[in-house]
């Protein structure tokens, strides 16, 4: 097990997300979209000026800036990591 | 009995489809006061005594956005008979996020399954009845595209509606939460009724810490305590905030509930293929060059091919029509004051106006083809990073762009966007993308005076113009919004099939817009400045040189002399080129020509002042027409004023310096 955030998550594989950090509007459009604890979690690909970052999540793709998703931390076998 | 029914859901959800279907074009479009949020009103086409409204595509009804205030404000205050709850059956749990909040509002609700024949073609299923046992509201599969279960879904909400059914149920929570509602519900039970509010929304929200409900309900500074004291034995027992906690708590029960009532073995085709789409359309290395290719051949259909034949076809007609009514007029042998406003003022200003709609409409087609299909949030995707640093997000790039193609379908374009900040700023933006009217003034300049060079020129003066939008960008950034801007959270929906019905409606909306402007501000414009054009101070008739506006052309020079055009035929021409930036060169034609009768600018400008002349051109107010829109679209006098000074300070000012800098480096 590793803890670390959703924006060092390597592409392609699978997170649990651990808390959802930041404050104000940002966190609660976070929560808002399903990015609420114990949720699985992919990282499927960064764009292609390096962000931001495409995600998985609840069966649907979702697009979120790097900055913000390290406000994110999730929770990997450390094997794979 | 008249009803009104309100669409509510997230984005890409087909909310605007089913609507569309239900209304036909019936539809008033409008924005909400005081807010640049779109309102969409339409009476049925089966029962046009009932009302739908569509309202923005939101995820929650938290109070940060202004579509979710809007939202929100509706439902609360300004009760619907029913609400009709769209989800994508595909996206069911995050959909369901909304629906959980929408229950709460205790108003007569059903839950429409749009998308319904997707999941099923993937081998998925739903039950149903489980899932209105749980909900206990009427549940729908539908399908928006084709109509089909459509009929049964209103057939159900105008029955919920007219017997008044309440949701049974509206408790979804348990453990910490559950006795943290209840006791506040408990505490504000007498408070709220009076405020006529619903319970059980209002304890919710002042547990999540709402401050708009705070407000409005006006508590005590113990009710306050004791809520804070609720909150704080929640947070406690969960370890973890309210926030978090009322989150987690819904989408628990989502969780459970899907469990038991969903089948869907795996992603459903579309979304595979969006996937194996996606490899290309957002690829490190493609995704550009495939964008400038989709954008470029957009530019290039509509304003050379398609549109720019129908504008043809359009202008033909409109010429015949104007000159049986200039000949009906001089048969009718009516005065030629008379008969030169009707030809020269009105029919000449409408018509040119007019002449953009192929333009728009053509458009427009692309773009909401662009738009529906799911391919505009992949370009949001990938140009994000270029407009982070202006506070802007990649949803505001696609406006600009078609902001170098004219600048009212670009701000009109702006409705798309998630929030208003950016929709406002980005319409702030657009006028500094240097639109394809402003091409015909480089293009006689360039060729009266740099025909070496033109090329370098012409890019000049459009980077100029992508440099002064990012400085402004910053600049209100900094200083107008400088709150924190919307974060940039948006789903990538799976690509889909627009129809047809939509894109057409799109195209309608649009044009509908462009014609009633031609016939209310463009109509006026056109009476005004031909009356300035055609009389003196005296009001008597007078050719164009000894007209108002050459006299306002006289007095303005002086302004414009430290730029190096202090001639009144320049400033005359510049201030005629607000009508239309093609006007600027019709103008000088009349005014500029010389003994011959040859029209010379070389007499007029040296190659300094034409460009300098160019620079101000690119950035100064830009079209009535462009300023009626963004007025409509801003919804304010007072912010479009201001936008005109900034133009016109900016324009001042980069010009001044492009000329002395000019001199300084030798130029003439």
């Amino acid at each position: 097990m590793l803890e670390i955030t959703l924006d060092k998550l390597p592409i392609g594989q699978e997170g649990i997300i651990q808390s959802v950090g930041g404050e104000g509007i940002l966190r609660r459009r976070l929560l808002d979209m399903g990015l609420t604890p114990r949720t699985r979690v992919i990282v499927r690909k960064r764009a292609p000026l390096g962000d931001p970052l495409e995600i998985y999540i609840r069966r649907y793709e979702l697009t979120l800036r790097a900055s913000d998703a390290s406000k994110i931390t999730v929770i990997v076998e450390a094997d794979e990591a | 009995m008249k009803l009104h029914f309100a669409l509510v859901g997230n984005k890409n959800c087909g909310k605007s489809t089913l609507f569309n279907y239900l209304t036909g074009s019936n539809q008033h479009v409008g924005n909400f006061p005081g807010v640049t949020v779109q309102k969409k009103e339409g009476a049925l086409r089966t029962d046009p005594d009932i009302t739908v409204i569509d309202l923005p595509g939101i995820y929650s009804l938290s109070p940060y956005t202004s579509e979710e205030i809007v939202t929100r404000d509706l439902l609360l205050y300004n009760k619907p008979s029913a609400i009709i709850n769209v989800i994508d059956t595909t996206n069911i749990e995050r959909s369901l996020y909304l629906t959980l909040q929408l229950i709460e509002l205790n108003i007569p609700m059903v839950l429409a399954l749009n998308m319904m024949d997707e999941l099923t073609v993937s081998g998925g299923s739903i039950d149903i009845k489980a899932l209105e046992e749980q909900l206990t509201i009427p549940v729908i599969p539908i399908t928006a595209n084709s109509g089909e279960g459509v009929a049964e879904l209103i057939k159900r909400t105008i029955a919920v509606a007219q017997d008044a059914t309440l949701p049974k149920r509206l408790d979804f929570c348990s453990g910490p939460v559950h006795t943290a509602i209840h006791a506040v519900a408990h505490l504000i039970e007498e408070k709220v009724r009076r405020k006529g509010l619903p319970l059980r929304f209002t304890s919710t929200k002042l547990l999540e810490g709402d401050d708009d409900i705070m407000q409005e309900l006006q508590l005590s500074d113990n009710e306050k305590d004791i809520v804070g004291h609720f909150t704080q034995e929640m947070e406690n027992a969960l370890n973890t905030d309210r926030e978090a906690a009322l989150a987690d708590m819904r989408y628990a029960y989502i969780e459970d509930l899907c469990m038991r009532t969903v089948h869907k073995p795996q992603d459903t085709e579309a979304q595979r293929r969006s996937v194996r789409l996606d490899y290309y359309l957002t690829h490190k290395y493609l995704s550009i060059p495939i964008f400038i290719l989709i954008i470029g051949a957009v530019f290039y259909l509509t304003f050379d091919v398609i549109g720019a034949f129908l504008s043809g076809l359009l202008g033909q007609a409109l010429d015949s029509i104007t000159a049986a009514a200039d000949a009906a007029l001089t048969n009718f042998g009516i005065n030629p004051a008379m008969h030169s406003l009707i030809i020269d003022g009105v029919f000449a200003g409408v018509c040119s106006v007019l002449s953009f709609i192929p333009t728009i409409v053509t458009l427009f087609f692309f773009l909401s083809l662009l738009e529906d299909s799911g391919y505009m949030s992949r370009v949001a995707f990938v140009m994000d990073k270029l407009l982070r640093k202006i506070g802007l997000s990649g949803s505001s790039f696609i406006p600009l762009i078609i902001g170098f193609g004219c600048s009212v379908p670009a701000i009109m374009a702006t409705r798309t966007l998630a929030s208003e900040r950016d929709r406002k700023m980005t319409i702030m933006l657009t006028p500094f993308m240097s639109c394809s009217a402003k091409l015909s003034v480089y293009g006689i300049f360039i060729g009266a005076f740099f025909p070496n060079t033109g090329a370098l020129v012409m890019l000049s003066i459009y980077l100029l113009g992508v440099i002064i939008a990012v400085l402004t960008g910053a600049l209100l950034n900094s200083f107008v919004f400088s709150g924190k801007p919307v974060p940039f959270v948006m789903e990538l929906p799976a690509y889909r099939m627009p129809t047809g019905r939509s894109i057409l409606m799109h195209m309608w909306e649009k044009a509908e817009d462009f014609i009633h402007k031609a016939f209310t501000v463009i109509f006026m414009a056109s009476i005004i400045v031909w009356f300035l054009q055609n009389f003196n101070t005296q009001f008597f008739m007078v050719n164009s040189d000894e007209s108002i506006i050459a006299e306002i052309g006289k007095i303005t020079a002086p302004i414009f002399a430290p730029l190096g055009f202090g001639d009144w035929r320049m400033s005359t021409a510049l201030i005629t080129g607000i009508t239309a930036k093609e006007v600027v060169i019709s103008t000088l034609s009349v005014l500029a020509v010389d003994a011959n009768g040859n029209v010379n600018l070389p007499n007029l400008f040296t190659p300094l002042t034409a460009y300098t002349f160019l620079v101000f051109c690119l950035l100064y107010p830009p079209c009535v027409a462009s300023l009626a829109t963004m007025r409509k679209e801003l919804d304010s006098r007072s912010s479009t004023a201001a936008i005109i000074l900034y133009e016109l300070s900016i324009a001042w000012i980069i010009a001044f310096l492009v000329r002395h800098i000019g001199l300084m480096l030798g130029f003439n």
